[in-house]
């Protein structure tokens, strides 16, 4: 059999362009992959340059992995210098917490409130405005603490107002909508005849929701629970207005703390690149990142779960 | 008799939580609400009675009182133009690939974890990086372009998702119709499914700007947090005292905001704070409001019988 | 001998299931063939095969032949984008372009390097008369597509297809999402279109094959059962399992 292209005499003929279509698909795979090597090569890069920084504390200047991770005292420029973490890491832990404690049952409710109580004015009311809460620059949430629950909670509650109850009722606003839409996602996602079956068995819409709508969504509801949890673990900007940045475990919600981002935000400026104060800052980071990578593998396994 | 009593009870029960928990829900959801108002209007109370046409032009003052935001509304807007130039065509084609070329399989799954590690690294990282490799290793030092690069970081899984999604979700058909008029794939997505996509690329892409535009973590150490003496008549970009020379320092309006509050001098900080931030959220707003009706707006123009090319 | 276009012991795979079952099958000049039998045997799968739009769906691949002017079109090394330049395909649900229906039409020729602005006036007009639209569009071409009706919007995508001149039509249940007046008008089209090239059509209206067609294909779980002039096939079918479902679908 012979396998023969077009001749060219029939490519004439027909005024077909020979090799036109050739090159533009040549064109559009090299560009759509030199992006994707792109943002491989940057991912790449990323965890490179964090790692080595950060590992540099403790193989180039000797600092142990103990003291970092459990030492409780941060002086990195005493006359003895101490890099202590812990109160950094634990401070990140607790207003990250705390947070998801918070911003989860508001987010729920507004979930459910959105798609099983009233569809009409959740979707067209609700959704807008929690995607606008969103977008809502961090810096401005800061501003709010700082301006408006700072002084509440000094007035109200006792203290100074500033302290991990701030930095966690600022991050539990912040986190609010990605839990909320996430939530409200998974919620609207389920096939109609569920709820409908429930129903017609006589089961009010509480035991319905109760019973059958929410077991079968909660791995997407701890998904948005972590997603939110990842955020509020990475922010930055916020919690340093807030928090009061002294580098000590509180006994009390009502006291000064810090996170690793706050140290990191106000180090970074005033350490030289290089130094030991500053490769402990990377240190820092490197925790902040592989807290991501744990926090993406979670989702992940909720995902598998929600598949099943 | 008695199991029907039993039936009776229990069902009274039933609807007796069932009231109950609707009511708990709806008090929490409200709460959100008044949260979500009170929120906006404190912010926007705070800060419109400070905002005027020399607030929002004039330059920063360090110790007196009086400053505006002039030059960092300026370098904040100028900035977004800037990254967005370098983002999206690298988003394009990244959402392009995963959409319509990456063949399901091992590399397209490492592909989406890195976009989604990617989109999940805390933005204080990004900064880092930028001010490791783009600050000091390329040698930029604090510039609006390692700012714009920085923000690309940041801003390019979104805008892949974005563009990934939109390609997504143009109908199959049209894809087809393309291949059975003997068009390349690449003239398909480009002249068939690119207009197809465009009204939620635009939407997407509005408010992904609206992201870029408040973030302030990954621009304290690449943008850097001053901005030296602008002269607003010279507009070559070549020129260090021009405001378009991407090569010099510029502080935003969200670093501002974050400078003002955390080591502000002048008395009237506090006021300066209230009125960027308002003029930040009423950006946003805009933002929102523009992505919602250019989209719907370019939809209609797409899809209407009006006249079109 | 080969037929001018015909296939030959073509098959097709989805993974591990053979959808097509070595067909040979040609398709004479000046013909409308009409493919038919129930659901899920396979005569889309078979029409989609004929210009190669399987190559699309992952995990689907084909042996066999597909004869077209002496060239194998099933073969690896033949150019498919300029194989589909010269087979039209046209679908059960109208899919115009988001673009004007002048561009619509003008597209596919200017594609092929026809830039001449009066060149593509023409192919537009000469192809919407063909279609048997013009009189009803030729105000209104600047405006969008998806302005027209279902029934113009299906005569557009076939007029689409016949911009670019092919030498075979593929119609995919063309009529079926369409009202009754529509339909009329298409079948009207496409007897009036086999003048000029051959047709293969998918459907599953009987009293729509018997009207249109010359040649009747039945396909079932896969296999071609029968394949003769519609007249024939319509008439005194060779096996019952072909002359059962004729009837049926009458019934």
């Amino acid at each position: 059999m012979e396998h023969s292209k077009v001749t060219p005499r029939e490519a004439q003929r027909r005024r077909l362009p020979l090799e036109k279509h050739r090159l533009e698909d040549w064109i559009g795979k090299i560009y759509t992959s030199v992006c994707v090597v792109f943002l491989i090569a940057v991912i790449v890069s990323i965890v490179y340059f964090v790692t080595s920084k950060g590992v540099a504390t403790f193989a180039v200047n000797g600092v142990s992995l103990t003291e970092f991770f459990f030492g409780t005292h941060w002086a990195p420029d005493a006359a003895e210098p101490s890099f202590g973490a812990l109160p950094a890491i634990s401070g990140s832990f607790m207003v990250t917490l705390l947070a998801a404690l918070i911003a989860s049952p508001l987010s729920i409710a507004a979930a459910l409130f959105m798609t099983e109580i009233v569809p009409t004015f959740g979707k067209r009311i609700l959704q807008p405005a929690i995607e606008l809460l969103s977008g809502i620059p961090s810096v401005v949430y800061g501003f709010i603490g700082l301006t408006l629950i700072v002084p509440f909670l000094r007035d109200h509650v006792g203290g100074q107002g500033i302290g991990v109850g701030a930095g966690a009722l600022v991050l539990s606003i912040m986190i609010l909508p990605t839990i909320t839409s996430v939530a409200a996602d998974a919620l609207a996602s389920l096939p109609r005849g569920l709820r409908e079956a429930s129903y017609a068995l006589g089961a009010t819409r509480w035991q319905t929701i109760y019973r059958v709508v929410l077991p079968t969504v909660l791995p997407a509801l701890l998904t948005g629970i972590v997603l939110g949890m990842a955020r509020a673990f990475g922010e930055a900007l916020a919690v340093q207005m807030v928090i009061g940045n002294a580098p000590y475990i509180p006994t009390s919600l009502l006291e000064s703390a810090s996170t690793l981002t706050s140290v990191i935000t106000l180090g970074m400026g005033n350490t030289a690149m290089g130094s030991i104060q500053n490769n402990a800052l990377w240190s820092m980071a490197l925790v902040l990142m592989l807290m991501t990578f744990v926090f993406i593998l979670i989702i992940r396994l909720l995902e598998r779960r929600n598949r099943v | 008799m008695t199991t029907k009593t039993v039936n009776t009870k229990a069902r009274t029960r039933a609807r007796n939580a069932d009231k109950i928990a609707t009511v708990i829900i709806v008090a929490l959801a409200l709460s959100i609400v008044v949260i979500l108002i009170g929120l906006l209007g404190f912010i926007l109370f705070r800060g419109l009675g400070h905002i005027s046409w020399d607030f929002l032009t004039s330059k920063p003052q360090t110790i007196r009182e009086g400053g505006g935001i002039g030059p960092p509304l300026f370098n904040s807007l100028y900035l977004l133009v800037l990254t967005m130039i370098i983002t999206i065509p690298l988003g394009l084609g990244g959402g392009i690939y995963m959409s319509e070329y990456a063949k399901p399989g091992k590399i397209t799954g490492f592909i989406r974890l890195v976009v989604e590690v990617l989109s999940s690294f805390p933005s204080i990282v990004i900064g880092l990086f930028g001010l490791l490799v783009f600050v000091n290793t390329m040698g930029m030092g604090f510039s609006l372009l390692a700012g714009a690069l920085a923000l690309t970081i940041f801003n390019l899984p979104l805008m892949v998702r974005i563009t990934e999604q939109a390609f997504a979700s143009v109908p199959r058909e049209q894809k087809e119709a393309g291949l059975a008029l003997g068009l390349s794939k690449w003239k398909i997505i480009t002249s068939i499914m690119l207009p197809v996509a465009i009204p939620s690329l635009v939407t997407g892409t509005i408010l992904a700007a609206g992201r870029v535009f408040g973030e302030a973590a990954a621009l304290l150490f690449t943008s850097g947090m001053t901005t030296p003496p602008l002269n607003f008549s010279d507009w070559n970009p070549l020129h260090p005292r021009s405001p378009l020379n991407p090569l010099r320092p510029a502080e935003t309006l969200a670093t501002h905001i974050w400078k003002v509050n955390s080591e502000g001098l002048a008395p009237d900080a506090i006021q300066i704070a209230a009125g960027a931030s308002a003029v930040l959220v009423i950006m946003v707003l805009i933002f929102n409001l523009l992505a919602r009706w250019g989209g719907r707006t370019l939809y209609r123009y797409m899809t209407a019988s009006k006249r079109m090319n | 001998m080969a037929m001018p276009f015909s296939t030959e012991d073509l098959s097709v795979y989805y993974g591990e299931y053979q959808a097509i079952k070595n067909i040979s099958l040609g398709f004479p000049a000046k013909t409308v063939t009409a493919l038919i039998g129930p659901s899920g045997c396979g005569k889309s799968t078979f029409l989609r095969s004929l210009n190669r739009m399987n190559d699309e769906i992952a995990g689907a691949r084909s042996t066999g032949h597909i004869w077209m002017d002496g060239i194998d079109l099933a073969s690896p090394s033949t150019d498919v984008i300029k194989l589909r330049q010269r087979i039209g395909m046209v679908w059960q649900r109208p899919n115009p372009f988001y673009k004007s229906i002048y561009e619509n039409i003008a597209f596919g020729p200017r594609y092929y390097g026809i830039k001449n602005r009066k060149k593509l006036d023409e192919i537009v007009e000469t192809s919407l008369r063909r279609a048997a639209l013009w009189d009803e569009v030729k105000d209104r071409l600047k405006e969008s597509a998806l302005s027209l009706s279902g029934g113009q919007q299906q005569r557009l995508c076939i007029a689409r297809a016949l911009s670019v001149n092919p030498q075979i039509l593929l119609l995919d249940e063309p009529a079926s999402a369409l009202d009754p007046v529509s339909t009329g008008k298409v079948e009207e089209l496409i007897s009036e279109l086999k003048s000029d090239l051959r047709i293969v059509i998918v459907t599953h209206n009987m009293q729509q094959a018997a009207r249109v067609s010359d040649y009747t294909a039945y396909f079932y779980l896969g296999n071609l059962v029968e394949h003769g002039e519609t007249n024939k096939i319509f008439t005194n079918p060779e096996k019952n399992s072909t002359q059962e479902y004729i009837m049926g679908r009458f019934g």
